[in-house]
């Protein structure tokens, strides 16, 4: 590749990540070089003035027409900007709980650390949206692990904290590998690696033997990338890993890398999968996979919801709740209706605001009492109705109630569900499943609304806490009233 | 003039006084409780004003309000809407009525909360009134989403109003509220998107046309199972034997002023939803269950008197009396003739009066003597006159006496199911006199009973309490001496239901 071809390439698409890479270098280089005792807190509001200016360009970017560079490595399509403003808005929000993060022990040392490692993981989720090449995918999706396996473990002297770190590489681990083995077979066949064109000469494939293979492929690279949904049968790391880590850290892992693994999923289920050795009928093998997709979301909504009842720990009961909603968003992509990436997309923002929201009031509760149980949420609309009633609506939108974001997103779920080929029995269990959850979002509002305080201290909120909240709480109830709002953006894209 | 803005003011109105009380000082209790009260009047008003409106003669649809809400579209694009709900509200006679009791008896029980409600009132009041934003809109709403949307905005004001201020075992009556309702209202949601799925709207009057219409993309057992989920949906509101446990518990725990909402109209949500949807969607498929339902009735009926007839408690005794009451909606319905709809939404109407009165008396009782066994209150005639006197009034137009709302509605219900199905309405009428019989028990063994203690001391009603009583009872009379005040906005929904069943 001359200089010549490299600076002919439309390098401005990328003017985001762009923006984020020289933060983080600024970022490492003023952590080495600045004295001891200058607060590292600096570090994290320059990280949400970097990850701002990188809204602001991909905002400038909203127009253009879908561009693809470096030989199709890097596409800037509608997709990608729609989830590369979702992860950008997701990663700002944890990075102000970020900046507002006190902890006890053990974290004082690597303060830089954790804000440029949030920030490396970020860039990793971004280059997953808009890439169209294996290669560049996977390496997205390693960028974006390694950078979170340290983030959980940043608390070097917390047992808990290293435990939940060890957990994730080890599990991370298995799962990348199976990922890759799955996709090592797609290679195989096509000999390959851009995904337009592995879709190209999968749409091709006619024998039998193949298309077995190809299910097969299909099969390790979804279970593989079910880590990083937290979606069953790879759910397993998310309760020890969420009660383990900081708790932005536990956001982050929960909302950013959540979306994350669903950009990497549509952009292989569709992209590859979508047309793959199509049978007489016309059906692919995206379409004969159809049960094992729909058995796996079924058993995630249902682990999900049934565990998280019998939670005492409230990162813990997030945590089962965030596989939950990953089962919820699995039937979207069971369902593989026409609206597939709107409900998704419109799914993952109403669950960052509500999700990030929600950690926010955990993160300032937890560090106020010291632990994190639900019976510690004891009478928490005593002590500040502002945290209490916030928490409700968050839940509330958590639980799907009209009014909130939460509802039309699921709203969203089930019309794709029922449209054309309706698919009763999957629909019946998300809409039960919905109300067993009922049972552990209202125990947490038992506990902050009509249990006594066991203490009547005050709570100070700090100004990251503040700003995540106001969004999370404007944003769900916006949402939840003029959905359209978001729609139609997307639409525009 | 311009009426389409009517009905959007008077769903929303509540909202201006949850605004007003969130910037108001939690202690100012004199100053939240006239806020509270004084935000449920615009939507008294308008509802008095548009049932007046239409006694003059003038057309419902003038309120009709209809635009465009969401819009999801497909993928790549596409310019079409792959799925819109439109804002649609409306009125029509029967919900005309429905409306106006809501508006009524929400202003009363803001009455009553504001005499019964021993702390935090300013919480109280802002779920009360988004509860009755949920309660106007699930009986405007024009199409099934909204109609969904409402319903469940209904659910979690209730959750917490039964929760914190309820009484001793509040928090599981809460629960199983939730649970009970929120399943109820899952089949519901099952129901409305098979029916978006395979007509593409969910407007009701559409829906209507489409689905009656026989080329309908539907089978006739896929609309019979529609139809028997939407029994069982609207069953636990109702609630239908045996799907009713909840509902005692939430009578007996809930504070007095929610139970009058709960009881006066939230388990009227049950009996609209059967008639408007079950019936009115499903006419034909209605006439193939309706001996079922009829029996179900028979059932509700005779289950709900003989345990009242038993209980010690008298809150016990009104909840089994509202599920036996229920009954007759149900025996009403399943004649399918104009009599028996006609019975049922009579008995809809009034038996939200008649309870939202009793429950009133039985939490003013409770109030003064701290109990509510009949047993402990025998007597009580001595100490509190005006009190007793309105209990024994009201116990008598429960059970259906001449002359009050009762009547009309027992009356013409059974009446039209003697023409259909005589076998069973005759055992039904054994419920009638179960009904006599557990009323005059409890309230004569209250108020004439054997006196364990001395009510001297004890206040009777008065000052402002006796503007609930006294206007519930006003009514009462006034739909049983001129049931056309009923009658006549009900005409055309009766025709179109008539329609409907080809009949």
């Amino acid at each position: 590749m001359s200089l010549k071809t490299l600076s002919e390439f439309n390098w401005s698409v990328m003017t985001p990540e762009f923006i984020i890479l020289g933060v983080i270098a600024l970022l490492t280089l003023l952590d080495l070089f600045l004295p001891k005792r200058v607060d590292r807190r600096i570090l994290g509001w320059l990280s949400i003035a970097g990850i701002v200016a990188a809204i602001i360009a991909l905002a400038s970017l909203l127009g253009t027409e879908p561009t693809s560079i470096l030989y199709d490595t890097f596409t800037l399509d509608m997709f990608g900007k729609a989830f590369k403003l979702l992860l950008l808005a997701g990663a700002g929000l944890v990075m102000f709980l970020a900046v507002s993060y006190d902890a006890k022990d053990g974290m004082e040392e690597y303060r830089g650390e954790f804000y440029y490692l949030f920030l490396t993981a970020l860039l990793g989720a971004m280059f997953m949206t808009s890439s169209g090449d294996l290669i560049t995918l996977f390496i997205g999706l390693e960028l974006l692990s390694i950078s979170s396996y340290v983030l959980a473990g940043i608390k070097k002297h917390n047992l808990q904290s290293n435990e939940s770190a060890m957990k994730y590489v080890i599990n991370g681990g298995i799962s990348t590998a199976i990922t890759l083995f799955g996709m090592s077979y797609v290679y195989g066949l096509t000999g390959s690696t851009n995904l337009a064109e592995i879709a190209n000469k999968l749409s091709a494939v006619v024998d039998g033997q193949q298309a077995y293979l190809l299910g097969i492929a299909f099969l390790l690279i979804f279970v593989g990338l079910s880590f990083k949904l937290a979606s069953a049968p790879f759910h397993m790391w998310a309760p020890d890993v969420y009660q383990g880590a900081p708790t932005p850290v536990t956001a982050f892992l929960s909302v950013v890398s959540k979306t994350a693994g669903f950009v990497i999923v549509i952009r292989i289920l569709i992209s590859v999968f979508y047309n793959a050795a199509p049978s007489g009928d016309g059906s692919s093998i995206l379409f004969k996979m159809h049960d094992y997709l729909a058995f796996l979301a079924a058993a995630t909504m249902i682990i999900g919801n049934v565990v998280a009842l019998k939670q005492t720990n409230i990162k813990r009961m997030f945590a089962y709740s965030s596989i939950a909603h990953a089962g919820y968003l699995l039937v979207a992509l069971t369902t593989l209706s026409a609206n597939l990436i709107f409900s998704v997309w419109f799914y993952l923002l109403a669950y960052m605001l509500m999700n990030l929201g929600a950690f926010a009031v955990i993160q300032v509760v937890t560090e106020k009492t010291g632990s994190a149980k639900i019976a510690d949420f004891a009478g928490l609309y005593r002590r500040s109705p502002v945290l209490a009633v916030t928490m409700g609506i968050l839940l509330v939108s958590l639980a799907g109630f009209p009014g909130t974001a939460g509802f039309i997103g699921k709203l969203n779920i089930f019309v794709g569900a029922f449209y054309g080929e309706p698919h009763y029995v999957l629909a019946s269990i998300m809409i039960a499943a919905t109300v067993v959850s009922y049972f552990y979002y209202f125990g947490v509002m038992t506990q902050m609304f009509f249990r006594p305080a066991r203490d009547e201290s005050k709570f100070n909120l700090p100004f990251g806490i503040i700003v995540v909240l106001i969004v999370a709480v404007v944003g769900s109830v916006l949402f939840g009233v003029a959905p359209n709002i978001a729609l139609d953006f997307l639409n525009k894209l | 003039m311009n009426l389409h803005a009517v009905l959007t003011i008077l769903v929303f109105s509540p909202l201006l006084g949850i605004v007003i009380l969130a910037f108001m000082p939690k202690q100012a209790e004199k100053l939240i409780k006239v806020v509270g009260l004084l935000a449920t009047v615009p939507a008294l008003l308008i509802a008095i004003a548009a049932y007046l409106h239409f006694q003059w003669g003038k057309d419902l649809a003038d309120f009709a309000v209809s635009t465009s809400w969401i819009q999801f579209r497909g993928m790549g694009g596409v310019p079409e809407p792959f799925f819109s709900v439109n804002y649609e509200l409306g009125l029509s006679g029967f919900q005309l009525v429905l409306v106006v009791l809501t508006a009524v008896v929400a202003t009363l029980s803001a009455l009553a909360a504001a005499k019964f409600v021993k702390k935090e009132w300013k919480g109280y009041f802002m779920l009360f009134l988004l509860l009755e934003i949920g309660m106007l809109g699930v009986f405007t709403a024009e199409n099934l989403i909204l109609f969904f949307i409402f319903f469940e905005i209904t659910l979690i004001p209730t959750f917490f109003l039964i929760g914190k201020w309820g009484y001793f075992e509040k928090e599981k009556a809460a629960y199983s509220f939730l649970i009970y309702n929120g399943l109820g209202s899952a089949v519901l949601l099952i129901v409305i998107m098979i029916l978006f799925g395979k007509t593409g709207t969910t407007n009701i009057e559409m829906l209507t046309k489409i689905i009656a219409d026989p080329s309908a993309p539907l089978s006739g057992d896929l609309k019979l199972g529609l139809l028997i989920s939407l029994l069982i949906a609207f069953g636990v509101k109702l609630p239908i034997f045996p799907l009713h446990s909840w509902m005692l518990k939430v009578h007996v725990q809930a504070p007095p002023s929610v139970v009058m909402i709960h009881s006066g109209i939230l388990l009227k949500i049950g009996a609209y939803g059967l008639i408007r949807f079950g019936m009115g969607i499903f006419p034909e498929q209605f006439k193939t269950l309706a001996t079922l339902i009829a029996i179900l009735g028979v059932v509700n009926l005779l289950y709900g008197a003989f345990l009242a007839f038993i209980q010690t408690d008298f809150k016990m005794v009104l909840a089994y009396s509202s599920i036996s009451h229920m009954g007759i909606v149900l025996i009403g319905l399943a004649a399918m003739n104009e009599a028996g709809v006609q019975g049922a939404i009579f008995q809809v109407i009034s038996h939200g009066l008649i309870s939202a009165l009793l429950f009133f008396l039985v939490g003013v009782l409770y109030e003064r003597t701290d109990t509510s066994l009949i047993e402990n209150l025998g007597g009580i005639a001595k100490g509190m006159p005006i009190a007793a006197g309105f209990l024994l009034a009201g116990a008598m137009a429960s059970l259906g006496l001449p002359g009050m709302s009762g009547f009309v509605s027992e009356f013409m219900a059974f009446l039209g199911l003697f023409k259909e199905l005589p076998w069973i309405a005759a055992v039904g009428t054994i419920g009638i006199i179960m009904t006599a019989a557990y009323l005059l028990r409890a309230v004569l063994g209250m108020t004439y009973g054997k006196a364990h203690r001395e009510f001297t001391g004890v206040l009777d009603l008065r000052g402002v309490e006796l503007i609930p009583v006294g206007v519930l009872m006003l009514l009462i009379v006034l739909i049983g001496v001129f049931p056309s005040v009923l009658s006549s906005p009900l005409q055309t929904t009766l025709e179109t239901i008539m329609l409907g069943l080809g009949g």
